[in-house]
């Protein structure tokens, strides 16, 4: 913000209650209320005006409180955010970042920990990132912000305050589209995003001294970093998808056909898929069952691993 | 609660009573009322009190226009018959309303159209041809040039309300002086994002005129089931700016409440909802038969109410019409729409490569696969 004036926030309760997980605090204070924005309470309205904004030149970073949430808005997301380029073969261009805590595991009230990723992502036109660190969040955020086209930036909201990292001080990206191999291994890939990827690390940290597992974090799920699954799975001949979203159609599925398409001839187990389940996600008593934990990762590595 | 609601009492009993002389005052908070601005009537006659300042040239560049926005309409219908042009939706009845709001802004000023709005879109400079390309299926026609300020059709109905209003806004953060014009139709008040787009006009006190062609149907539901509300006006008060009814097929009415808005918005005052009552004199589209749903009746009832023909009665009256210049008028908007139907004929087709090359500024590794595994497809017919 201080280094573009055009980009402006806005949404339910980000200026001087700096949003209901606090990732805009102080914000208000610094850039005044002409760029940090509470608005009525009108996810439609938001994202739309939000198009509106972009339209005219300026970058704006809107906040949608939840991602329960988000789905009044995904009419302008699917209709416009991703269609007006393209409509107007190039004429108008929305430079809009959405951002939205997602995810399940902070016993939160009903509508507060689902995982729409697919449905995103299944949406042409837009960009999806899920930063899994802090450092992650602040170069992917950054590179969204700069990206000419919508970005959906998903915070995994059970790692708000359970990862604590250093974060350099100065501007950096990390570009969209890349994927990050967290460990290296040798016997099988682990491919994963968002919270997922502590649970992933924690599974592969626990088989260590018997199974060689390759973690890899796609950070952007659209566009996706196909290679680098590929070459993983090159190497490994064995995978795992995890998620937290419904498995029918999930993005599990979308990794799995890649690895049939690119690296068949590699594989030498079929690809398992550790995920939520196809139910609304259950209030909080019954979230762990919901949830993928270290174990049903753990018993995955080990069912492609001894296949 | 309960020392005001005495048992027995429904539940907002209190209201009126005089027995608790502790009762809340009842007082009056907020009262509004919708005027309705009529300037020429049917039969051309003009409340020349009321009549905006134009010059001759201007009526009579307002009747060509909408001549030639009837024209362009008329040949539409025609060439989508004919194969040539895809599902088309008539501005027929609705010339006045077009025509005279988009008259009246600036050429810095905006338009964020709906679907339905040909007559504002040739008065704001978009090429006839590249509408027409447009409606045969080729995005290419929503690339307006630079230089006309409208952005491009929006059909998903009202959508297009928040992007008007959000577009204003930045315009008044930035300092810049200008209005922006968003149309939508009766149907469309009925939509969450009309709503939530007005909502934010109000709150943030946006550059923008909200203007509603009522043009009495949604496809074949009438205005009467989209609200019991005696105007679509009204609405505005409920998001505390003015709201106007406007005879819509009153060329002069519309300009001036038109203009009186957009002054009002560049100059700070914020957003003006005018309701234009017009009709929808045609199908709603060329895949609809309207009369399943309405009456020869009521057509003719509105036929006489035309925007065309009430301008030529007022000119007739006022030595700016000869039939001679009919003839002139008519000739050369067939011959615009002539050109503009030879223009976007003759374009050179899309290409494969066209189908991927706009989702993103740069084609992502995914989209660059499926471009060639389409190409790949395609060698094999040559």
């Amino acid at each position: 913000m201080e280094r573009d004036p055009n980009v402006v926030v806005l949404g339910e309760d980000v200026g001087i209650d700096g949003g209901v997980f606090r990732a805009t605090e102080g914000l208000v204070q610094e850039f005044g209320e002409n760029r940090v924005i509470d608005t009525p309470l009108s996810e439609s309205g938001i994202v739309g005006v939000a198009i509106g904004l972009a339209l005219y030149g300026l970058k704006p970073v809107a906040e949608i409180q939840f991602e329960g949430f988000l789905y009044p808005a995904l009419d302008q997301i699917i209709s416009h955010a991703g269609r007006i380029r393209n409509r107007s073969r190039g004429r108008f261009h929305v430079p809009l970042v959405i951002r939205f805590p997602y995810g399940g595991g902070i016993r939160a009230p009903e509508h507060h920990s689902d995982s729409p990723e697919a449905l995103l992502v299944h949406t042409p036109g837009i960009k999806v990132v899920v930063p899994s660190t802090p450092h992650d969040a602040k170069g992917l955020l950054t590179s969204a912000i700069r990206d000419p086209d919508p970005v959906l930036f998903m915070e995994p909201k059970r790692i708000y305050r359970a990862i604590v990292e250093d974060v350099p001080e100065d501007n950096y990206t990390v570009p969209l589209g890349e994927a990050r191999v967290v460990r290296e291994g040798s016997d099988v890939t682990l491919v994963s995003w968002g919270a997922m990827v502590r649970y992933s690390n924690e599974a592969a940290e626990n088989v260590g001294d018997r199974i060689s597992v390759e973690v890899i974090d796609l950070r952007t799920l659209s566009p996706m970093d196909t290679a680098a699954i590929t070459k993983s799975v090159e190497k490994t001949g064995r995978a795992v998808v995890v998620h937290e979203a419904p498995r029918t159609a999930g993005l599990g599925a979308e990794v799995t056909a890649i690895i049939n398409e690119t690296a068949f001839l590699n594989l030498e187990a079929p690809v398992e898929r550790v995920t939520g389940f196809d139910v609304p996600f259950p209030q909080h008593k019954l979230e762990n069952y919901y949830l993928p934990n270290t174990e049903r990762i753990v018993k995955a590595i080990e069912k492609v691993a001894n296949f | 609660m309960s020392e005001l609601c005495k048992e027995g009492d429904s539940h907002l009993g209190w209201i009126g009573t005089t027995r608790d002389e502790r009762s809340m005052p009842i007082r009056v908070t907020e009262e509004s009322k919708v005027s309705m601005l009529e300037i020429l009537d049917e039969e051309g006659n003009c409340d020349d009190a009321l009549r905006p300042k134009l010059t001759d040239n201007q009526i009579k560049e307002l009747y060509e226009l909408m001549v030639l926005t009837r024209t362009f309409d008329n040949l539409a219908l025609k060439l989508q018959r004919e194969g040539r042009i895809g599902t088309y939706p008539s501005s027929r009845g609705q010339e006045a309303t077009q025509v005279a709001s988009a008259y009246a802004l600036d050429a810095n000023d905006w338009i964020f159209p709906a679907f339905r709005e040909c007559g504002a879109y040739i008065t704001k400079g978009w090429p006839m041809d590249m509408q027409y390309q447009y409606w045969a299926g080729d995005e290419r026609g929503s690339k307006v040039p630079d230089n006309n300020h409208i952005f491009a059709i929006s059909i998903p109905v009202g959508t297009q309300v928040p992007h008007a209003v959000g577009f204003a806004w930045a315009a008044k953060l930035r300092g810049d002086k200008i209005a922006v014009l968003a149309y939508f139709g009766d149907g469309a008040t009925s939509e969450g994002d009309v709503h939530e787009g007005m909502n934010f006009a109000g709150v943030f006190k946006v550059p923008v005129v909200l203007l509603c062609q009522n043009n009495q149907w949604a496809i074949s539901v009438p205005r009467s089931r989209q609200t019991a509300a005696k105007t679509l006006a009204q609405r505005a008060f409920s998001y505390g700016f003015e709201g106007i009814q406007v005879d819509g097929n009153d060329v002069f009415a519309v300009y001036k409440a038109t203009k009186n808005a957009v002054e009002k918005a560049r100059s700070g005052n914020g957003p003006t909802l005018i309701e234009c009552v017009t009709y929808r004199m045609a199908d709603h589209t060329t895949s609809d038969d309207a009369q399943r749903y309405r009456t020869n009746q009521e057509l003719e009832e509105w036929a006489k109410r035309d925007p065309i023909e009430r301008l030529r009665k007022y000119m007739k009256k006022n030595n700016l019409w000869s039939s001679e210049y009919e003839n002139k008028v008519q000739t050369e908007a067939s011959e615009k729409v002539r050109v503009a139907v030879e223009k976007f004929e003759s374009v050179k087709p899309q290409e494969a490569e066209d189908v991927f090359a706009w989702t993103y500024a740069e084609l992502p590794p995914n989209l660059r696969k499926q471009y060639e595994e389409l190409a790949h497809s395609l060698r094999g017919r040559d």
